[in-house]
C-alpha cells in the first residue's frame, strides 16, 4: 500500500489510483504500415522489468489525470512522478 | 529405490528412532556441463526435470534454484487442481495433468495428498450462468467430468454457502468437477525432487542465475552464483521471473508479473470439504488437511516482484468470503502472503 | 482439587469485583482484571487443552499473546463462539464460557492421546511416506486425518457483532506501552508531534509496571513507581492519543499499519449488543517507533511441555500482576539472571521456591546473592533432563552439564514440584520490524537477531532493539529519540539509574540428555508438537533451508506462529548443519502478528454494504410493480414483471408480444452516457469507433462499435450529434466506467492535442424507452408540442423537447426493431415521465418490459449484446458487421488488428442464427455446436450465445458463433446435450423484419 504523489493533487493513498502499465509506449502513428510482428510488438510486448520501471498511473478516484511514475518493482519504492509529456527527475 | 517410503519402512525406522533415513535428494555441486539445465526449482521445474529424465532418458541434467526448491509460487498457491477449462487446448493439457495427479503419489512414492474433494465454481449473474454452462457443455464433450448445478444443488453439495436470494450477488448456480481437488504443495516439489534426484538429476539450490551466455543463436551456458555451467539447452521455469531470465538470453516474453495474494485462517475442525471458487466476487476457499481455511485473493493491477500486494485486495476478498460464508466472520486470519502471477 | 492460589492482593486486580465463569462446564470465580489464564491458575487449573498431533495434555505456558498451548473455544454452540482464543489474552467477564479444544470426550480423558503412544511411527513428515496404498484410499485416510487435525470449531452461525474501520493519520506512532514506549510517546508528543500510542494489553507500563525489586531504580525510586508517574503525566497530553487493548497486526510498506482495537471482548455478553466489537485502525504514520519488547525463550529438553511448565517470566507476572501463584512447589530452570528476578519477587510474596537450576557454572550477581540469602537452593551447572507427571508436572530430573555443554554427567537428581519456570533468555520481538521490510542482524554474544536496516522512517527501541536491561534501555533511549525525532533534548537525558542485571547467559539451544535423542520428546513448537528430533530428522533427510525445515516439521506454523520456538529451531539447524546463525537467516514473519478475525478486516463492508447498489430513478416504481431484478454490474435492473403468479417464461412472452403488437416501455437509464464536447469531438469519434463520424449531421444519431487495439469488440452504443462540437454517447450498462476510462486514456496520453472534453452523465439522466406500433400515439400525448412526423423526426435522429416545461432530449432510436422513442430527462423527473407514458399508453396496453424481454426482442432482430454474443475474441467481421467497419478511415482503435493473420482467417467463429428442427425446442445458452457427433475427439464448432422462444415468430430462435459460420447458412448441425441431440439449421441472424419496415410503422 504505497503512497503516490499525484503531480496534480499531492500525496494520496494507492487505493485512489489505478495502474496503467509500462509508460512511453507510443501508439504507432501509422499502424496500417506495420508488419504483423511490429504491430504485435506494440500490442503485446512489455519489458516486465524487475527494477526501475517507468509506468503510467491514473488518479482514478481523484483528478482522473494520467501521469507517469518511476518505481522499483523489486520493492515498490517510488522514485519519481511526472506529468505526461514531461521528463522524470529521479531521486 | 534407495529409500522406499511405506508404512513398513516407517515402522522399521521407528525401531532405530528414524536415525537411518537417507537424504531425500543429494546436495550436489554443479558439474561443468549438463545436457540441459532447468532454471527454477518449483513444482513445474522439478516436474520438467523428472519427466525429461524419466520419459526422455535425459539423465545428465540439472535444476538450478535461486533459493530453496518449492519456495516460490509452489509454496504460495492455494493448491487447487482442476481440468474443467473451456478451451480445447487447456482442457486437454489440464486433464492430462489431472490423470497424472491421480497416480502421482504412487508414481513418486511420495504422498502428495492429492485429494479429489471436488471444485465448485459459482455463478452470480446471468452471464456467469451462460459462461459456466458453456464451459460445462465443452467439458462434457471433451470427456471432463464437470456438471452444472442449480442453486439448490450448490447448497446441497456445500451447505455452508449462503445461497439466500437476498444477498448482494446471489448464487444463481455453479459447476462441479468431482475429480478436481487439492494437493499438498510442498510435497509436490519434494516428491518430484526426490524422484528426479534418484534418476541422476542434479538439484542445485541457492544457485542464482546471473546471466546466459549466447553464441549467435545458440546457448553456451549459464553464469551463476556457483560459477559458469555449460549447457546447450535451457528450460526457463521461473514463474513470475521468467521474463527476467529470458531477457538474459536476449529473449522477450509477452508477460507481466503482478502480485497475487493468499491467506490462511487458524486451523479448525472440518467445516468445508470441497473447494469453492467464485470469480465474480473474487473468493476462493478450501480447507487444508491441517484445518486451515485456504483463501485465494485477487491480483493487483501493477507489476511487482516485491511479493507484497495491497491490503485492499485482502479486505475485498474477505468481504466476499463473508458474503458467501457469514459463519466465518469470527474465524481469524493467521498468515497472509503474496506471490505473483 | 480446587484450591485458592491467590496469594497477595494486587493493585491490578479488583478483589471487590468477583466474576464467575465456566471452564469445561465447571463454574469458577475470578476477579475483574484477571485473564482467563490467571483466573484458572488461581483455581489451580493447569490442564487447558490437548496438543495438535499427539494430544498431549497441555497447560498455560505464557502470560501473553505468544501463548502456544492454552487456547480455548469460547461460548461453544452459540453465535458468538470463537475457536483458538488464547486464555492468556482474554479478560474474564461475567458469564464467560470456555472449553478445551482438540480432545474427545474430554480434556481429562482424550481418545486421541493414543497418538502419543504411536508417536514413534509419527515423526515429522510421516504422512508423506505412507497412506499411499491402496491408491484410492487416500480420501479415507484423509477423512480421519482431518478429523483429528484442526483445533477449535468454526462458528456455524452468522456473527452478531459489528466491526468498523477507522483511518488514523499521525506524525508518530508508538507501538508498545512498556517503559520505552511510554517515554518515547511522551517525548514525541511534548515536542508537538501528533502521537498515537498503542498497546495490546488493557494496562500501560509493560513489564516494568509490576516490577518491585529494590535492585532496579530510576532517580532513586523503584522503577514501577517512577513509571507510574510518567504514565499519569502522558494521560494529560493533548496531542497524544492512547489506545489500550489495541494490537498492531501488520506493518506494511510506507508506514501503513493495521491495528485491532478491541472494544467489547472483555464485557459481559449482554453488554455487547449494538456496540462495535473491534475497530480496525488503518494507520498512516509519518514516523513509527516500535517498542514491542522481547519474548522470553523456553528451554528445550525432554518432556518440556507438561502442564505446570511455564516461562519463568510468566510465573513472575502471574504473581506480581494478578497475585496468583502458579504452584506451591516451584522450581526455576534458567540460563540467565532473569529467573532470579522472578525468584526474588515470588519469595517476597511468600511463594515457595524449591530450587533454581542454572545451567551456568560460575555465576555471581546481586540478584543471585539475594536468592541465596532467601535460602533458595541453587544447582549451578545443571540441566533438566526430564520431567514427569501426565496432566501436571510432579517432578524434574536434573544432571550436571559437561564443561562444553554437550552432554550430561554424574548422577541424576529428582526434585518433586508442581510448577517449573523456564528461562532461556530473551528474543527481541522484531516481527513487525521485519514485516515492514527491515533487515535483521545477528548478535553473537547473546544469540539474538536485532534490527539492522530500516525500510521506512521508523526506529526500534528498548528490548525489541536488543536492549534488555533497564540501564541499557534508559541509556540508549534519549540518544535514539533525539536523533530520530530531530530534537535537542529529552526529559530523560540525565536519569539516575540503578540496575543490577548481569547479562551473562549460557545459551544451549538443545540441552543434552542422558537418553538417546530418539527416546525423548524435546518440544520446539509446542502447539504443533514439533520436537528437536523432528528438526534433526528433516536435516538428515536433506532439508537445509529454514523454510524447508519449518514446512517439513510444521515448526512455527501454529496459531502462535512459532513466537517461542522459532529461534531454537534455527539454533538447532545451525548447530546440526554447522552453519552460522547469521547466515541461515530467519523465516519470514508474515502478517498478522496476532491473528485477526475476518469480521475485523472486513469491517462494515458486509451484507447490504458488500457492494453498492445502483438504482435508476424509476427503481421504486419497478419495486411497486413487482419486478424481478437482475444484477448488471452494480446496477439493479428490472428483469421482468410477473403478473399474478406468472412464470418468468409467461411474463416474458406477454411482454414481448405486447411490445410488438402495441407498445412496450423500458427503463434504459442504466446505459452509460458520456457527454463529449470540443472542436475535435468528431475527429475523436472517428478514432475510437470503427465507422465514420465526420459527416453525421447535427440532430442525427448513429450506432457505433468500439474495439480494443487487438481488434476485438469491446463496447457498442448510439451516439448523437447535439451540435457542431457536442455529442452524447451511450455505452452498455456494464461497460460505462471502463469505456470512459479508456477514452480518457487515449485523450490524455495519445492525443493530448485534441480539443475534447468528456463528462460522465449516466446518473444525470433518466432514460425512458417507449416502443411498438403505438409508440408514436403515446409520445404525442406525452409531448404534444413535438412534431412526430417521419419528415420532421425520422428514425436515428433526435429532438429537444419539453415535458411540462422541463427540457428533455428525445431520440428516435430502436434496439427492438420497433418504431420507438427514448426520452432522456433530468434524473429526478424520470419517474414522473415514466408514469406519464404509462398513463398515456393505458389505452394501448402499454406494457413495461424488463431486460429479458429486451434481450428477446433484439435477438429477433439479430442485434448483438456485447458480452453475451461476444467474449473478447470476436471482431466486427466475425459478427457479420462488416458494414460498420469503415474502409475509408485511415485509422481507428483496433483497425490494424483486423488485418492480422489470425483475424483474417475465414474459419473464425462467426455470428449466425440458429433454428431448431422442432420449433418448440428452445436451445440452452452455452450449449456447444458440432457437425459430426462421431468424430473423436469431438470437434466443437461453436456455441449458442442467445436463445429464446419468440412469441412473435411462434418458434424458437437462437444466435450462436460457429467456425466459418458465414458460409454455412442452411447447413444442419447438431447440439449434443447430455441426454439428447438437437438438430439445428444455420440461419441468417436476422429473424424478423429484415427490411426494417416496422421502424417506421
Amino acid at each position: 500500500m504505497f503512497i503516490i504523489n499525484c503531480p496534480y493533487c499531492g500525496e494520496r493513498e494507492q487505493t485512489e489510483f489505478k495502474a496503467g502499465g509500462e509508460a512511453h509506449i507510443v501508439r504507432p502513428k501509422q499502424p496500417t504500415e506495420l508488419s504483423d510482428d511490429e504491430w504485435a510488438e506494440y500490442l503485446f510486448m512489455r519489458k516486465n522489468i524487475k527494477g526501475i520501471q517507468f509506468e503510467r498511473w491514473i488518479h482514478i478516484h481523484g483528478c482522473r489525470k494520467w501521469f507517469n511514475v518511476v518505481r522499483d518493482t523489486s520493492n515498490d519504492e517510488i522514485k519519481a512522478v511526472y506529468k505526461m509529456g514531461e521528463k522524470p527527475l529521479i531521486k | 529405490m534407495k529409500n522406499k517410503y511405506s508404512f513398513f519402512t516407517l515402522l522399521k525406522n521407528a525401531f532405530s528412532y528414524h536415525e537411518n533415513w537417507g537424504k531425500a535428494w543429494r546436495d550436489p555441486e554443479p558439474k561443468k556441463e549438463y545436457e540441459a539445465i532447468i532454471i527454477g526449482g518449483g513444482g513445474h521445474g522439478l516436474a520438467t526435470a523428472y519427466y525429461l529424465a524419466k520419459k526422455h532418458n535425459m539423465r545428465n541434467i540439472a535444476v538450478v534454484e535461486k533459493g530453496w526448491i518449492g519456495g516460490g509460487n509452489t509454496g504460495r498457491n492455494t493448491t487447487i487442481i482442476r481440468s474443467n477449462y473451456l478451451w480445447d487446448a487447456s482442457a486437454g493439457l489440464y486433464d492430462h495433468a489431472l490423470k497424472i495427479w491421480e497416480g502421482l503419489s504412487q508414481e513418486l512414492n511420495y504422498n502428495v495428498m492429492f485429494s479429489q474433494r471436488g471444485v465448485m465454481n459459482l455463478a452470480h449473474n446471468l452471464q456467469d450462468v451462460r459462461d459456466l454452462k458453456r464451459r460445462t457443455h465443452a467439458n462434457r464433450l471433451n470427456g471432463i467430468d464437470a456438471i452444472y448445478l442449480n442453486t439448490d444443488e450448490v447448497k446441497k453439495f456445500c451447505p455452508i454457502i449462503n445461497t439466500s436470494p437476498d444477498i448482494r450477488y446471489p448464487v444463481l448456480g455453479g459447476t462441479l468437477q468431482r475429480r478436481a481437488g487439492t494437493a499438498r504443495h510442498d510435497a509436490v516439489a519434494w516428491g518430484y525432487a526426490r524422484g528426479a534426484d534418484e534418476m541422476g538429476v542434479d538439484i542445485i539450490q541457492n544457485c542464482e542465475v546471473k546471466g546466459i551466455k549466447r553464441n549467435g543463436n545458440d546457448v553456451e551456458g549459464i553464469e551463476t552464483t556457483k560459477g559458469f555451467i555449460k549447457t546447450k539447452k535451457i528450460g526457463v521455469v521461473a514463474a513470475g521471473h521468467s521474463s527476467v531470465i529470458a531477457s538474459m538470453a536476449g529473449l522477450r516474453l509477452p508477460l507481466e508479473s503482478k502480485p497475487l495474494q493468499a491467506l490462511v485462517s487458524e486451523p479448525v475442525k472440518p467445516i468445508i470439504d470441497t473447494v469453492v471458487m467464485s470469480n465474480a466476487v473474487h473468493a476462493y476457499v478450501s480447507q487444508s488437511d491441517k484445518g486451515e481455511l485456504v483463501i485465494g485473493a485477487g491480483t493487483d493491477d501493477y507489476i511487482s516482484y516485491s511479493q507484497k500486494g495491497s491490503h485492499e485486495i485482502v479486505e475485498g476478498t474477505l468481504s466476499a468470503i463473508l458474503e458467501l460464508y457469514p459463519i466465518f466472520s469470527r474465524m481469524r486470519m493467521l498468515r497472509q502472503w503474496g506471490g505473483y502471477c | 482439587m480446587t484450591k485458592n492460589l491467590r496469594v497477595k492482593t494486587s493493585k491490578f486486580i479488583d478483589e471487590t469485583y468477583k466474576i464467575s465463569f465456566k471452564f469445561n462446564n465447571k463454574t469458577f470465580y475470578g476477579y475483574k482484571g484477571d485473564t482467563l489464564a490467571s483466573a484458572l491458575l488461581a483455581n489451580n487449573v493447569h490442564l487447558i487443552g490437548r496438543s495438535f498431533k499427539y494430544h498431549r495434555p497441555r497447560g498455560i505456558m505464557t502470560a501473553g499473546s505468544e501463548e502456544p498451548n492454552a487456547i480455548v473455544q469460547l461460548h461453544s454452540d452459540t453465535s458468538r463462539t470463537e475457536p483458538n482464543v488464547r486464555a492468556t489474552e482474554i479478560e474474564i467477564y461475567e458469564g464467560l464460557d470456555a472449553s478445551s479444544q482438540n480432545c474427545w470426550p474430554s480434556v481429562n480423558f482424550d481418545i486421541g492421546a493414543i497418538n502419543n503412544f504411536l508417536s514413534p511411527i509419527l515423526p515429522a513428515g510421516f504422512y508423506y511416506k505412507t497412506f499411499m496404498w491402496p491408491a484410492n484410499f487416500w480420501e479415507k485416510y484423509e477423512y480421519f486425518i482431518r478429523k483429528s487435525a484442526g483445533l477449535g470449531k468454526s462458528p456455524t452461525e452468522p456473527d452478531p457483532d459489528i466491526y468498523e474501520h477507522r483511518y488514523i493519520h499521525c506524525d508518530v506512532l508508538v507501538i508498545g506501552a512498556g517503559i520505552s514506549g511510554i517515554l518515547a510517546a511522551k517525548t514525541s508528543a511534548k515536542n508537538g508531534l501528533k502521537t498515537l500510542l498503542v498497546d495490546e494489553k488493557s494496562y500501560l507500563g509493560g513489564s516494568t509496571i509490576y516490577q518491585d525489586s529494590e535492585h532496579f531504580k530510576i532517580n532513586n525510586q523503584i522503577s514501577s513507581s517512577w513509571l507510574e508517574k510518567e504514565i499519569n503525566e502522558i494521560k494529560k497530553i493533548e496531542n497524544l492519543e492512547i489506545k489500550t487493548r489495541t494490537s498492531v497486526a501488520a506493518f506494511h510498506g510506507y508506514n501503513f499499519l493495521l491495528a485491532r482495537e478491541n472494544l467489547t471482548d472483555h464485557l459481559p455478553l449482554e453488554q455487547r449488543n449494538n456496540k462495535i466489537r473491534h475497530k480496525l485502525l488503518k494507520i498512516r504514520a509519518k514516523k513509527v517507533i516500535t517498542a514491542t519488547g522481547a519474548l522470553e525463550r523456553p528451554l528445550i529438553f525432554d518432556n518440556n511441555d507438561r502442564p505446570g511448565i511455564l516461562l519463568s517470566s510468566a510465573i513472575g507476572k502471574y504473581a506480581s500482576l494478578f497475585g496468583v501463584a502458579c504452584g506451591e512447589k516451584n522450581i526455576l530452570f534458567t540460563n540467565n539472571d532473569t529467573a532470579y528476578e522472578t525468584a526474588n519477587s515470588l519469595f517476597k510474596k511468600g511463594i515457595n521456591i524449591e530450587a533454581i537450576i542454572d545451567n551456568r557454572e560460575e555465576i555471581d550477581s546481586k540478584l543471585i546473592k539475594e536468592a541465596e540469602k532467601h535460602n533458595i537452593k541453587i544447582y549451578k551447572g545443571y540441566t533438566v533432563v526430564n520431567t514427569s507427571g501426565y496432566k501436571r508436572i510432579n517432578k524434574v530430573s536434573i544432571m550436571q552439564l559437561s564443561k562444553d555443554g554437550q552432554k550430561v554427567i554424574g548422577s541424576k537428581i529428582s526434585i518433586p514440584c508442581d510448577c517449573l519456570g523456564i528461562s532461556g533468555g530473551w528474543t527481541p520481538a522484531v516481527h513487525l520490524f521485519t514485516q515492514s521490510g527491515g533487515k535483521l542482524k545477528f548478535r553473537d554474544e547473546d544469540q539474538v537477531f536485532i534490527p539492522d536496516t530500516y525500510s521506512s522512517d521508523q526506529i526500534s527501541i528498548g528490548s525489541c532493539n536488543g536492549d534488555f536491561t533497564l540501564d541499557e534501555i534508559l541509556f540508549n533511549l534519549p540518544k535514539i529519540l533525539k536523533k530520530f525525532l530531530k530534537i535537542n533534548k529529552t526529559d530523560y537525558d540525565n536519569l539516575e539509574i540503578q540496575s543490577s542485571f548481569n547479562k551473562s547467559k549460557r545459551n544451549i539451544w538443545f540441552l543434552p540428555s542422558d537418553k538417546v535423542i530418539g527416546k525423548t520428546k524435546p518440544f520446539v513448537d509446542y502447539q504443533n508438537d514439533a520436537t528437536a528430533k523432528d528438526i534433526k530428522l528433516a536435516l538428515r533427510e536433506g532439508f537445509r533451508s529454514i523454510e524447508h525445515v519449518k514446512r517439513y516439521t510444521t515448526t512455527g506454523m501454529g496459531t502462535d506462529q512459532g513466537k517461542l520456538g522459532n529461534m531454537h529451531a534455527l539454533g538447532i539447524i545451525s548447530e546440526t548443519s554447522k552453519s552460522k546463525m547469521g547466515e541461515l537467516g530467519t523465516t519470514t514473519f508474515r502478517p498478522p502478528y496476532t491473528p485477526l478475525t475476518f469480521g475485523t478486516i472486513v469491517g462494515r463492508n458486509v451484507g447490504e454494504y458488500f457492494d453498492i447498489f445502483r438504482k435508476t430513478p424509476i427503481h421504486e416504481w419497478h419495486v411497486q410493480n413487482k419486478a424481478e431484478f437482475e444484477n448488471v454490474g452494480q446496477w439493479k435492473r428490472a428483469w421482468f414483471y410477473p403478473k399474478n403468479g406468472e412464470s418468468m417464461h409467461d411474463a416474458v412472452q406477454r411482454e414481448s408480444k405486447a411490445a410488438r403488437d402495441s407498445a412496450g416501455i423500458l427503463d434504459a437509464s442504466t446505459l452509460g452516457k458520456i457527454d463529449i464536447q470540443g472542436t475535435d469531438a468528431s475527429e475523436f469519434l472517428n478514432r475510437i469507433y470503427t465507422n465514420a463520424w465526420s459527416k453525421l449531421a447535427i440532430g442525427k444519431c448513429r450506432y457505433g462499435l468500439m474495439l480494443n487495439e487487438d481488434g476485438m469488440v469491446y463496447d457498442d452504443g448510439v451516439t448523437t450529434r447535439l451540435s457542431e462540437n457536442h455529442y452524447i454517447m451511450t455505452t452498455t450498462t456494464g461497460g460505462a466506467a471502463t469505456v470512459l476510462g479508456k477514452l480518457e486514456d487515449y485523450l490524455q496520453t495519445e492525443w493530448p492535442e485534441l480539443d475534447v472534453y468528456l463528462t460522465s452523465v449516466t446518473d444525470h439522466y433518466a432514460t425512458v424507452s417507449v416502443c411498438g406500433p403505438n409508440s408514436k400515439k403515446i409520445i404525442s400525448q406525452v409531448i404534444p408540442d413535438l412534431d412526430l412526423s417521419d419528415e420532421n423526426f425520422s428514425h436515428m435522429s433526435y429532438k429537444n423537447a419539453k415535458i411540462e416545461g422541463i427540457k428533455c432530449r428525445v431520440m428516435r432510436i430502436s434496439f427492438t426493431g420497433e418504431h420507438s422513442y427514448e426520452i432522456n430527462i433530468q434524473a429526478n423527473y424520470g419517474e414522473s415521465v415514466w408514469k406519464k407514458c404509462i398513463k398515456a399508453g393505458k389505452e394501448f396496453n402499454i406494457t413495461p418490459y424488463g431486460t429479458e424481454t429486451m434481450h428477446l426482442l433484439r435477438a429477433e432482430k439479430g442485434f448483438i449484446i456485447v458480452g453475451q454474443d461476444t467474449d473478447a475474441t470476436v471482431t466486427p467481421i466475425d459478427l457479420q458487421m462488416d458494414w460498420i467497419v469503415s474502409k475509408k478511415k485511415y485509422d481507428f482503435i483496433g483497425k490494424r488488428s483486423l488485418y492480422r493473420s489470425d483475424t483474417i482467417r475465414e474459419d473464425r467463429k462467426q455470428l449466425v442464427g440458429l433454428l431448431t428442427e422442432d420449433p418448440e425446442e428452445v436451445l440452452e445458452e452455452g450449449a456447444q455446436i458440432v457437425a459430426d457427433i462421431n468424430k473423436s475427439p469431438i470437434e466443437m464448432l461453436g456455441h449458442v450465445t442467445s436463445s429464446y422462444y419468440s412469441p412473435n415468430l411462434k418458434k424458437s430462435i437462437a444466435l450462436g458463433v460457429i467456425k466459418g459460420g458465414k458460409k454455412m447458412i442452411g447447413q444442419r448441425l447438431i447440439i449434443p446435450m447430455e441426454n439428447k441431440k438437437i438438430n439445428v439449421t444455420v440461419a441468417d441472424p436476422v429473424f424478423l423484419d429484415k427490411d426494417n419496415k416496422r421502424l417506421n410503422a
